[in-house]
């Protein structure tokens, strides 16, 4: 950027000063998270708006992993969302693959029909899902909340996938196939690995909304050996009597595993909009 | 057979290599497409479009769980109904308020991250990684961590408020029917604004660089070169972008329902949450369809101008 | 090897014919140029050939056998990409035998063959790097190797040279010339470029609107166009067009007549085609048409005047070495009639019955 090389002193303390208000708007929260789940619950309320403990202790979280089913909850949203993640991925890459390399009859309808399903209120369909997941007799099923994340998860996973496969020239696909592939091949050996970025990103994303989804689990999940982590930190709420420090150490230890995702993944997903979502 | 074609050249006799006799290449090339889509299309039309319609159909209906005995078809009493409720007036007064404010806020702080972002500086991969982390954090878990932080028992910032003089003196403000919906509005800034820096970084990326060069040349000021080159790229992308946003939001009841249930006295009482506490409180599932199928319309509209002031407008 | 035939060939996109009845038959090794304006097909033809494109009608066959339908991994065709199509994950070792890995030929093979096309092409050292890590030039090469090493019944190239500076592109032109010698293998080339066309073809299609104007050799194109179309797309500079009025005995141009025994009855004539290097200079008041010199290049071996002709307009001459010529000179014209073109109506090069036989 040559417009950053004259910029005058002023303006580059301006430019620091902005971006450390981003930071802590960002990350003050967190820390505050962090805060209450190692502060001692005798001073919980005493010292509750310091913003430094006077003590920490890891005492919540020791309760929460060996006296709770937090392990359990947090095992279900591991199974569900690594799930969802991966067969999300999956039919999106297919998808997003069809959208990328072919032009066929209904394509405009199709993508219409997928920015639908974007648009209107999630609450409009629990019910009816609900009664058909009853009626095939998968309430309490983790493989049940799978299938819907991942029809959920779809329609955006596949822009994103078809963005990442507009980034790689049909050249070289049709190469590989003049040089003896099938299409199969083709897309295993010169495809794939070109689109890694995308396919972690996407998996990275999916992972991150299923990790966190709730609705869905409330209503598609009663029994509390198939709860998902979200759920059964609301669950903490009731059967604690709302034990704040034990709750929010376990929501330190559920963001850990989305943080870690999102870390790795957000460079990806800026390439990913970079390379084909600006044309739209 | 690999063998055989390399002999018959080896000798140059013209040994014709049998191809495999298949279906027309033309069908194949038809046909392919779908065989990609059709997980996809599957799980979307079971998963989503099945029960959008059953959904429809309901709010036709009188579905109470709490009445068993008077469900059945009522043509458009729920609308009627729906006409005449002044909690739906309210609620969806609230919609426009929430929506507009989160999406405005979001949306410039978000303009501002992309722009620092497109910036070079020090340690600027750490900090993205760091500042877009709100997104990664469970909508609940930020509900939570943001009505403690307007606690004032374990919250410091209605303190701080108070120390700043926005506040008379540190009290909850989630209480408050004035000031209830900014607690929601404010910890859905927190998570959206790394949603519209990503999406806006990404369309700065895809600006070519000798634009930028060339306005220099032509002596541009900086802000000439942001409001004659970088807005008008950026524009398309503002457009599906915001408008995406907007309809997520309209329909994110996550937060206030975590933070305030609606109240108090319906101040934070959005059509979402109307509809799910119509839904899962009251159990009234035909009228809870009624007020999605309202919303629906509604962002339904709102999406076709948008698109529509975006192919008049917008010219790249 | 391969004989490739195309009858009535088409090609449409929904309603869109992009290539109408194309009938061509390729012998054995024969190296075949497609030539043709921007969005003629000429791709598009191609890559039906390649198998990458479907093909909406008529008979593609290869060595008498119809391959419409065969997918274009087991036509055994190679083709050069004009952008490469280098495997950016891969080195130039494994791009270049990324065709045998797929047919899973023995490693110890792939790297003799790989080593030996490396050899040829002059990529020895560079068989470890990313394609990224290397020249235009040096891609070119790697593509061309990846063809190579498949020893397939038919090259295609799509433009292979089209992203090269000059000189390269006259090294490659070479190149590709001598590795037809070498492999004997039929190729077909795609390219916008004459003197490419010109000295690598054994025949030239010129292709134009979706339809074949001409085949024939590289002479036979120059010498002989079929139409006006032809006449001006081959040969550089282009051929002056000009008005005439036709007669049986011979034409009429700007007042004065000319008569073309070897052309026949030339009553259908409206337009006269003569190249810029068939106009001869003269002494102003000796030719047959009066001009003047607006601008003179001075190439050394050859002298290109843009002249303002008499009642006809602009035209180019050019004379071979190097004359005396001034902006602003009067000068005076001649014709060579026997390398005239005249051309009817609806631009079909009139001819002798008993030329067209020769
Ligand atoms: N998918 C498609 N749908 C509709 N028309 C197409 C499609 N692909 C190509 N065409 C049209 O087919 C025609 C031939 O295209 P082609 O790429 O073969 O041209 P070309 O002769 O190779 O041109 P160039 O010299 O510019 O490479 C063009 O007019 C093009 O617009
Ligand atoms: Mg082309």
């Amino acid at each position: 950027m040559p417009a950053a090389l004259r910029r005058s002193p002023a303006a580059t303390v301006a430019k620091y000063a902005a971006l450390l208000c981003y930071l802590v708007f960002a990350l003050f929260p967190l820390y505050w998270l962090i805060k209450i789940a190692v502060t001692p619950d005798a001073l919980v309320f005493t010292e509750g708006t310091q913003v430094i403990p006077s003590a920490v202790t890891l005492d919540n979280f020791r309760t929460v992993l060996l006296q709770t089913d937090f392990l359990s909850y947090f095992g279900n949203s591991l199974y569900v969302s690594l799930g969802t993640a991966a067969v999300t991925t999956l039919v999106a890459a297919a998808a997003g693959y069809a959208f990328s390399r072919f032009d066929f009859a209904g394509k405009k309808l199709l993508i219409a029909v997928m920015l639908i399903t974007q648009m209107f209120p999630l609450l409009m369909i629990i019910a009816p899902i609900y009664k058909i997941i009853s009626q095939v007799g998968m309430l309490n099923s983790l493989t049940s909340l799978i299938v819907v994340y991942t029809a959920f998860n779809i329609p955006f996973a596949t822009f994103l996938m078809q963005s990442f496969f507009d980034g790689i020239p049909k050249d070289l696909e049709e190469a590989a196939m003049m040089d003896g592939s099938t299409r199969f091949q083709a897309l295993y050996k010169v495809v794939f690995p070109l689109t890694l970025p995308g396919l972690g990103a996407t998996l990275g994303f999916v992972f991150t909304a299923a990790w966190s989804e709730l609705l869905f689990a409330l209503m598609l999940i009663s029994k509390n050996d198939a709860m998902t982590f979200p759920v059964g930190l609301l669950t903490f709420v009731s059967k604690f009597s709302v034990d704040w420090g034990q709750m929010m150490a376990a929501g330190v230890l559920a963001l850990v595993p989305s943080c870690l995702f999102f870390i790795f993944i957000q460079r990806y997903l800026v390439q990913g909009l970079t390379s084909g979502a600006v044309k739209g | 057979m690999e063998g055989r074609a390399v002999i018959a050249r080896a000798t140059k006799t013209v040994v014709p290599r049998r191809p495999r006799a298949r279906r027309s290449l033309y069908l194949q090339y038809l046909v392919e497409p779908f065989a990609y889509l059709s997980p996809a299309i599957v799980l979307i039309g079971t998963v989503i479009l099945i029960p959008l319609i059953i959904g429809i159909s309901y709010s036709f209906q009188s579905i109470e769980l709490l009445r068993p005995f008077d469900s059945g078809w009522v043509g458009f009493e729920n609308y009627a109904a729906l006409w005449s409720d002044r909690k739906f007036w309210i609620a969806l007064e609230n919609t426009f308020f929430w929506t507009f404010w989160s999406v405005s806020l979001q949306f410039l702080l978000g303009l501002g991250l992309a722009l620092l972002l497109n910036t070079q500086f020090f340690g600027k991969r750490l900090f993205q990684a760091l500042v877009f982390l709100p997104w990664a954090v469970p909508t609940f878990l930020s509900a939570l961590t943001w009505a403690w932080l307007f606690n004032p028992v374990i919250g410091p910032l209605p303190h701080w408020l108070a120390d700043l003089g926005i506040l008379s003196e540190p009290y909850n403000i989630l209480g408050d029917p004035e000031l209830a919906i900014w607690g929601p509005i404010m910890a859905n800034i927190w998570f959206g604004v790394p949603f519209f820096a990503i999406t806006l970084l990404a369309a700065l990326q895809s600006i070519p660089g000798e634009l930028y060069e060339a306005a220099e040349i032509d002596g541009a000021s900086a802000w000439q070169t942001f409001s004659k080159i970088t807005l008008p790229f950026l524009a398309p992308m503002i457009a599906i972008t915001v408008m995406l946003r907007t309809i997520w939001i309209a329909n994110f009841a996550d937060l206030i329902f975590v933070m305030t249930g609606g109240g108090p006295a319906n101040s934070t009482q959005i059509l979402s949450t109307y509809i799910f506490t119509t839904a899962f409180r009251k159990l009234d599932f035909g009228y809870a369809s009624t007020i999605a199928v309202a919303l629906l319309l509604i962002l339904l509209i709102y999406s076709l101008i948008v698109l529509w002031l975006r192919k008049k407008l917008i010219k790249i | 090897m391969a004989r490739i035939q195309l009858n009535d060939v088409k090609k449409s996109y929904g309603d869109v014919n992009v290539l109408r009845d194309i009938n061509l038959d390729i012998q054995d090794g024969e190296f075949i140029v497609l030539v043709g304006p921007s969005g003629c097909g000429k791709s598009t033809l191609l890559r039906m050939i390649a198998g990458l494109e479907p093909i909406s009608g008529g008979d593609f066959m290869i060595d008498g056998e119809r391959m419409n339908d065969v997918r274009p991994r087991d036509r055994d065709i190679a083709m050069v990409f004009q952008s490469y199509a280098l495997y950016p994950h891969m080195d130039v070792a494994r791009n270049m035998g990324f065709s045998m890995e797929i047919r899973g030929d023995a490693a110890e093979e792939r790297k003799s063959k790989v080593a030996a096309a490396a050899e040829t092409l002059g990529l020895s050292k560079l068989t470890n790097r990313l394609p990224k890590a290397l020249s235009g030039g040096q891609r070119q090469r790697v593509a061309m190797g990846r063809a190579i090493i498949r020893d397939p019944r038919a090259f295609l190239f799509d433009e292979p040279l089209s992203n090269l500076d000059a000189a390269l592109r006259v090294e490659m032109r070479l190149e590709i010339a001598r590795l037809h010698q070498k492999l004997g293998a039929t190729m077909i080339y795609v390219t916008h470029d004459q003197v490419e066309a010109l000295t690598l073809a054994d025949r030239i299609v010129v292709l134009e609107g979706g339809d074949i104007q001409q085949v024939g050799s590289p002479l036979e194109l120059y010498e002989r166009p079929a139409n006006k179309f032809v006449a001006q797309f081959i040969g550089s500079p282009t051929m002056n067009v000009v008005p005439v009025e036709g007669g049986a005995g011979g034409i009429t141009l700007a007042g004065s007549k000319l008569t073309l025994p070897h052309l026949g009855d030339t009553s259908a004539a409206v337009e006269l085609g003569i190249r810029p290097e068939h106009i001869d200079v003269v002494a102003p008041d000796q030719g047959m048409l009066k001009a003047v010199a607006d601008v003179v290049e001075h190439l050394g071996s050859d002298t290109n005047i843009y002249a303002r002709v008499e009642g006809i307009g602009p035209m180019m001459v050019r004379v071979h070495g190097n004359i005396p010529a001034r902006s602003g000179d009067l000068l005076g014209l001649n014709i060579q009639p026997l390398n005239a073109h005249i051309f009817a109506a609806d631009g079909t090069a009139l001819r002798r019955a008993d030329a067209i036989a020769a």
